[in-house]
């Protein structure tokens, strides 16, 4: 008993030193390597929240969704049709990203029903598919009616804001600098704590069992009277439910989107963030969003560097960038085939 | 009251008639064996009985009710679960996470309750996972309730599916071959556990290629060829009759 609340004052002082690193680390960067990276930080809570939606239909569920980002579109949409002159409404906050949580999980469910009873490769076409389809949409509703505005996308949407208090401001509180980028770090941050807490205790639940039964063997879950139907378009709902939380979030951050941003390469990299990372293992998700983020951003650095080194830029950045980006794929699928950080479990099932 | 009376089933795959008008009567507490010369439809019966195929003709009675199967989870919940021919176990869980999964139909926890960790879904939670361990023990693999579900020897992945099966709380326990591939050591535990799953009150269902355990274990046997039910009654008389050994060695010895 002494023993256990020992171990548990440890975790409570760990999760504290956890929690003031995290509030500290955008000051740090920002002493550091400049603002840029306090918004690639940002950037990468949001692809955090989406890789963590993707885990539950990926990693859990195992059903492979190629269209992921349409979900982050349609929240992102949401938000911006509602508050931006757009349309002229400035709906409030609290009813946004609610109700473009909700939109979200209504479209997960519109793809979910017509796909269960797709397996596999067949399930990730149609999901490529409507992935597709929704960026389409967007693209070309400016007429007859102009809904979207189209491939102009909206502008001026929004930021986070209650009243007078709005991120988009930079503020002073103690001597210490708040800008932009740091306001909404502490909010994406939280929802991502959020998300991280709903993904963990929803794995170890009645329901996270059940989604992984499916993956496991779905005959066999039919037979221990899984409503596969049911569960799997709950899986659908789920995951959706994260993407329009994190599309409504960039778009108040970015107060632009267009249909650009959602197109099947995004798809890809939410994929590869939950694959690289550690499919069905929340650590291992959140390491692979961060790196995917921070990775391609840190090759930046290349052109100047070869600059610096060669005295001329030899290959152009944004090459060398893909380049090692498919290099560090195959290196991971030839040495690390379940992910930098795979679940326990998964490890011991490719050691096998 | 008899627990499960079929009524003249009949399921057809394109022109071929699997089964024709089986009708047969399971009573509570007893071992039924359900045997015949492979292809005969015994897995067939099977599959239409638990819902993962639909009858061309013909209707169940399951525990007074007509059993209206739609879908293979209905059936489930309605008290009747099974084991696979060729064992279908969630490999990448833990022996207890598979039993826990069978809990699965007698409980409620949503999504709600497992994130706000309500009370009711932490209690549900404990018991689900003190059963699942009563039920891996009562089986024989309380041992090797961590490991992986694929790295447990074929004898105990056959038990873990039982244990998963009864989880469901089954009031008939249907079990297709599930002494295929043991050795006579290993099918000496199953007929123990068998004997005593039913002493504890759950009717069980058989189908079963070795004879010896069909007639030690069974109270009655029904005999399937060609999807037709030629036989049926105690294992002892069954073993005898004309009809029988003809399906089963062929007309010229008969």
């Amino acid at each position: 008993m002494r023993r256990l609340m020992h171990d548990r004052r440890l975790a409570w002082a760990a999760y504290a030193l956890v929690a003031i690193a995290l509030a500290a680390l955008p000051f740090a960067v920002d002493a550091t390597l400049g603002r840029t990276w306090v918004r690639i930080i940002d950037v990468a809570l949001l692809f955090t929240m989406l890789a963590l939606g993707l885990n539950i239909v990926v990693g859990y569920a195992g059903l492979l969704d190629l269209g992921y980002v349409a979900f982050f579109a349609v929240g992102a949409y949401c938000y911006a049709l509602l508050a931006s002159p757009q349309h002229g409404i400035h709906a409030p906050l609290l009813l946004l990203l609610p109700l473009g949580a909700l939109v979200a999980a209504g479209f997960g469910v519109l793809l979910g029903a017509p796909t269960l009873k797709l397996r596999g490769d067949y399930l990730a076409i149609v999901t490529l598919g409507f992935g597709e389809i929704i960026r389409i949409f967007l693209n070309n509703l400016n007429h007859p009616f102009n809904l979207t505005n189209g491939p102009q996308g909206i502008t001026l949407v929004d930021p986070l804001h209650i009243g007078d208090f709005a991120l988009s401001k930079t503020y002073t509180l103690g001597g210490l600098t708040f800008a932009p980028v740091h306001n909404y770090y502490f909010v994406f941050l939280a929802c991502a704590a959020l998300v991280v807490l709903v993904s963990v205790r929803l794995e170890d639940s009645r329901i996270g069992r059940a989604w992984i039964a499916i993956r496991e063997d779905e005959t066999a879950a039919r037979a221990m009277g899984i409503n596969t139907r049911n569960i799997k378009l709950l899986a659908f709902a789920m995951g959706a439910t994260f993407g329009g939380i994190s599309g409504g979030l960039f778009a108040a951050f970015q107060g632009f989107i267009s249909p650009e941003s959602f197109t099947l390469l995004d798809s890809i990299m939410i994929l590869c963030m939950v694959v690289l990372g550690g499919m069905g293992h929340v650590p291992g998700v959140v390491l692979g969003a961060v790196l995917l983020t921070a990775l391609p951003e840190a090759l930046r650095y290349v052109g100047p560097l070869q600059n610096q080194w060669l005295g001329r830029v030899l290959i152009d950045p944004s090459d060398l960038r893909m380049l090692l980006f498919g290099l560090a794929l195959v290196l991971m699928m030839l040495f690390r085939p379940a992910g930098l950080w795979p679940s326990k479990v998964r490890k011991r099932e490719l050691a096998t | 009251m008899s627990l499960l009376e079929a009524r003249n089933i009949t399921k057809r795959f394109g022109g071929l008639e699997a089964l024709t008008d089986i009708a047969l009567t399971i009573e509570r507490g007893e071992i039924y064996g359900l045997i015949g010369p492979n292809g005969a439809g015994k897995t067939t019966f099977f599959n239409v009985l638990t819902g993962f195929y639909q009858a061309d003709g013909g209707d169940f009675l399951f525990d007074g009710a007509p059993l209206d199967i739609t879908t293979a989870h209905e059936v489930a919940a309605a008290g009747i679960a099974r084991t696979f021919q060729n064992i279908r176990l969630f490999g990448n869980m833990t022996a207890l996470e598979n039993v826990m999964v069978g809990r699965h139909v007698r409980t409620r926890a949503g999504v709600v309750g497992a994130v706000l960790r309500m009370q009711s879904a932490r209690d549900e939670e404990r018991a689900i996972h003190a059963r699942a361990l009563d039920l891996l023990e009562y089986v024989g693999v309380g041992a090797r309730q961590h490991d992986l579900a694929n790295s447990l020897p074929y004898g105990d992945q056959r038990r873990l599916e039982i244990a998963r099966a009864l989880a469901t709380e089954p009031k008939l326990l249907a079990l297709d071959e599930p002494a295929a591939g043991m050795n006579a050591t290993e099918t000496a535990t199953l007929k123990r556990l068998l004997e005593r799953i039913r002493a504890d009150g759950t009717t069980i269902l058989l189908i079963e290629h070795d004879v010896k355990l069909v007639m030690g274990l069974c109270d009655r046997v029904a005999v399937l060829d060609y999807g037709r039910k030629i036989a049926e009654g105690a294992p002892a008389v069954v073993q005898r009759d004309a009809v029988v050994i003809e399906a089963y060695l062929g007309g010229a010895l008969a």
